[in-house]
């Protein structure tokens, strides 16, 4: 299920800890408020990691799910 | 009467703290081992991607993460040294099993084929993420390892006084 259309998409799939969280911040920057990134990973520990991630940075984690080896999930850049 | 308005309500004042004192986290890197160096880069490059300041402190075996790889020493256990313990982030091994290099090569193979980023690699994501480091002057005049064998990227030296004041103001630090 897609809540927004993302502004920015990234692929992460087969990429492991840190470089998902590195390559959404690094997106982040370039980002304006109030928009959305969407991307796919396939590393398990990016369920995990990624809300924590939202939390730190006080962004909006609006989706995250996972279908087989594939994990989709949409940020929504806050401040 | 009119003062009392002004007075900030603890969520006010918290926000205000909280802007005011950015998030830090303070790193001391005494090892020189290839897998408390990939720990070591892979917190400092999340918390940098998590918006947090990071400051590495390069001190002792740790130095050797920071050295382009040249040759160092004055003396003759200097050079002693600079031989055997010889600096660059691609000639550190890993705390066990290196087995004469022969653990390091077969480490780097296995996280290769795990798609895991290198140590290299880390270092550069950590520079391209602004993590500040500083390399620690006591131990660069112990080992003669002069400044210009050091990364461009980590030319600041200091001493302890500079960890501690950064140590001071961050929320937590580590020692690896």
């Amino acid at each position: 299920m897609t809540l927004a259309t993302p502004d920015i998409t990234l692929d992460l799939e087969g990429m492991l800890c840190p470089i998902p969280i590195v390559k959404v911040a690094k997106a982040f920057k370039t980002m304006d408020v109030g928009a959305v990134l969407q991307a796919t990973a396939s590393d398990p520990g990016v369920l995990i990691d990624i809300p924590a991630w939202a939390r730190t940075t006080g962004n909006e984690l609006l989706s995250i799910e996972r279908e087989d080896k594939i994990i989709t999930f949409q940020v929504k850049k806050v401040s | 009467m009119a003062q009392a308005q002004t007075i900030p309500t603890p969520e006010e004042f918290l926000s205000v703290v909280q802007e005011a004192a950015p998030k830090k986290l303070s790193m001391v890197i005494f090892s020189g081992d290839m897998d408390k160096a990939m720990a070591a880069f892979i917190i400092a490059t999340g918390a940098a991607a998590s918006g947090i300041q990071v400051t590495m402190f390069f001190t002792f075996w740790g130095l050797k993460l920071i050295q382009d790889g040249n040759r160092t020493g004055s003396s003759i256990f200097g050079r002693a040294m600079g031989v055997m313990n010889r600096g660059g982030i691609d000639r550190v091994g890993p705390s066990k099993f290196n087995f004469l290099g022969i653990g390091r090569w077969m480490f780097k193979k296995m996280m290769r084929s795990h798609n895991v980023a290198s140590l290299p690699e880390l270092r550069e994501m950590a520079i391209d993420l602004d993590v500040r480091m500083i390399a620690c002057q006591m131990s660069m005049d112990v080992m003669e390892i002069p400044r210009e064998t050091l990364i461009p990227e980590a030319q600041e030296v200091a001493g302890v006084a500079t960890f501690i004041e950064e140590s001071q103001q961050s929320q937590s630090t580590l020692f690896i």
